[in-house]
């Protein structure tokens, strides 16, 4: 989940919590609290409200809009959270610090709803499923304009390189989404970090630049311009081309066939957390499939919990951007956290890039 | 007793003086001159001369000053036709000039995206007169546009009050004495009015220089000013030191831009902000 809010709308969002907070923490007997982290719009408020009615606790919901942000957010130590949901890489850097909390799935009795494959999946940041349950999960991939692209073409990720489309293609305004088809298109891993290879992927997306095929480095935007056909492709997450493809129809979704990235986001336990039990209370909650779907209907991405994914119509069930097919999960890899000095590798050439 | 209470209220200042100004201000010059280990190092600093830093810098500049003209070119003679008019209509047309900034800048920002977009609403307009399109979107031009929409009324308002305290009388005098209206205007006018000019210059070039806001959104990537490179460093790349490193750097160039100004300000009367 990528999504980037207005900071001014996050502080307006702060504040509103901050102010729900205190007004409950009167009206509640018990007084306990839940302290939530949580990506913008990436729950169902009315689920929020029945976990408090049915437990009692009141949950303090805060929202940020990047990893990085969480993270420092966190790291700031100011306010202690008792469960975060993030994405992968985040999870593996936190879990890798020692800032994650082993989970007692024994009181999860809504731990079995999770779908295996995507627990399967999700070793590759916790590997023994000690940390972490799944939330959502989602695909890099391409949202196309089908009057103007053939599905053909947006099966590879080389039509991002084509000079044909002077000024029609989106990239993400994200380093490491926009380095992914880069490394791919040249026979890497999404993971490689050796330096030559990020810099042969940084002389592609030069010349992608030079060449005046890049519109813009969007964010949230994406979907936006590509519902306005302002581009004919976008590199794109699977959640924000769902949303496109609802208001256009025009678009459509592919995950090229060289393989891509998939994210999943999950919930872990930081050390900071104050009351273990509630936190576990709330992550089985989530599990519950009727919560499940509650949230799915809300956000739209693809849901870890099987029950939400057999009970959806024949349209969204082909919809690739929310329920990608078998084989396209294969071909993807999940991105691993790099250290210091890769991430700064990786701003450095990000910012080569931009100030060209 | 008295001089107590005057302690007692300046209180709340205090604090938020060493809270909110010097304590940051000292956490980022610590960051900037330590390394991500905490021994002292001069690496952060010296980074501005990294190719893209100095081109992000460079540009900054270039679209600060390029921004700073424009609005003084634009206020300049709108100040003087409303220091001329009646009183009445003098605070209407100031007061409709004022009306954008009730808004949040960030929305009128991007409010000019959609305006500005390939197929926004000023190209649905033009290519439904059979005109061609403007492409400025995700280009400098539409970061500058962004700038002076937003900042014009700090380079306005100082200007429009320095014009309106010249009197009247000394104007006629002049012109009694045989002065024409183009030496009343650079022997009395234009140096009355300094004041105005160097405030307006300050307020409008300091926020252009340092904003990255207004190149997010309308730049599209495509433009990198130094205030998205700190920005970056802080939010996407988790390197305090660096982004620290660059906005000390900023600081100077800040602080020796309004001071190459202030020096053109003999009297001192428009220092507003240094």
């Amino acid at each position: 989940m990528k999504k980037r809010m207005l900071s001014t709308a996050l502080i307006l969002a702060l504040a509103a919590s901050c102010l729900s907070a205190c007004g409950n923490a009167g009206s509640s007997g018990k007084g306990e609290t839940l302290t939530v982290l949580n990506y913008g719009k990436y729950i169902d408020e009315d689920a929020l409200k029945e976990f408090e009615k049915e437990t009692g606790i009141t949950v303090k919901y805060e929202e940020y809009e990047s990893p990085e942000e969480m993270y420092t957010k966190y790291k700031a130590g100011s306010i202690d959270y008792d469960v975060i949901c993030s994405s992968e890489y985040m999870v593996e850097k936190l879990i890798k610090e020692g800032e994650v909390l082993s989970l007692d799935y024994e009181a999860m009795d809504n731990y079995k709803n999770l779908d295996p494959d995507i627990l399967a999946l999700s070793e590759a940041y916790d590997k023994d499923h000690t940390y972490s349950v799944p939330y959502f999960y989602g695909t890099l991939g391409l949202l196309y304009n089908k009057n103007e692209i053939s599905e053909e073409t947006a099966s590879s990720w080389d039509c991002l390189w084509d000079p044909t489309y002077e000024d029609e293609v989106i990239m993400e305004n994200s380093v490491r989404d926009t380095f992914a088809p880069a490394l791919i298109s040249l026979g890497y891993s999404l993971n490689d970090t050796d330096e030559s290879h990020l810099k042969e992927a940084l002389k592609i997306l030069k010349k992608q630049k030079e060449d005046k095929i890049v519109y813009g480095y969007y964010v949230d935007e994406t979907a936006d311009a590509m519902i306005g056909e302002e581009a004919k492709i976008a590199l794109c997450y699977s959640g924000e081309a769902a949303l496109a493809m609802d208001e256009n129809e025009n678009l459509a979704y592919s995950i090229p066939k060289e393989g891509s990235n998939l994210w999943i986001d999950s919930w872990f336990v930081p050390r900071s957390c104050t009351n273990q039990t509630n936190a576990l209370k709330f992550l089985n909650f989530l599990c519950r499939d009727e919560i499940a779907r509650k949230n799915f209907e809300y956000v739209e991405y693809s849901s870890p919990i099987t029950a939400v994914n057999e009970n959806q119509d024949e349209e969204m069930k082909n919809n690739a951007a929310i329920n990608p097919d078998k084989d396209a999960v294969k071909r993807c890899e999940i991105y691993t956290s790099l250290s210091d000095d890769e991430a700064s590798i990786y701003t450095k050439l990000w910012q080569e890039l931009l100030a060209q | 007793m008295s001089k107590f209470k005057q302690q007692f209220l300046s209180g709340p200042y205090l604090i938020w003086i060493i809270g909110f100004i010097l304590l940051p201000m000292a956490m980022i010059i610590y960051y900037a001159f330590t390394g991500s280990d905490g021994t002292p190092t001069l690496q952060y600093i010296a980074a501005i001369a990294d190719e893209t830093n100095r081109k992000a810098l460079g540009l900054s500049l270039w679209l600060g000053v390029i921004c700073t003209v424009i609005c003084l070119v634009l206020a300049y003679p709108l100040a003087m036709i409303l220091s001329n008019m009646h009183i009445k209509n003098q605070s209407f047309v100031v007061f409709i000039f004022m009306l954008p900034m009730w808004m949040n800048f960030m929305l009128r920002i991007l409010a000019w995206k959609l305006l500005l977009s390939k197929n926004g609403v000023i190209n649905s307009v033009l290519t439904g007169m059979g005109l061609s399109r403007i492409n400025i979107i995700n280009t400098p031009a539409a970061v500058v546009l962004g700038m002076v929409y937003d900042f014009f009324p700090f380079m306005l308002l100082p200007i429009y009050n320095a014009l309106t305290r010249i009197r009247e009388d000394w104007i006629e005098a002049a012109a009694d004495l045989g002065a024409g209206k183009i030496t009343i205007f650079f022997k009395i006018i234009l140096p009355l009015s300094l004041s105005g000019i160097i405030s307006g210059i300050v307020m409008v070039f300091v926020p252009s220089l340092t904003s990255f806001a207004i190149s997010q959104v309308l730049g599209g990537g495509h433009v990198l000013l130094i205030g998205n490179v700190i920005e970056q460093d802080f939010m996407q790349g988790m390197q305090w030191n660096a982004g620290s490193g660059l906005s000390f750097v900023l600081m100077i160039f800040v602080i020796a831009s309004m001071a190459l100004v202030n020096s053109f300000d003999k009297e001192g009367e428009g220092t507003v902000i240094c």
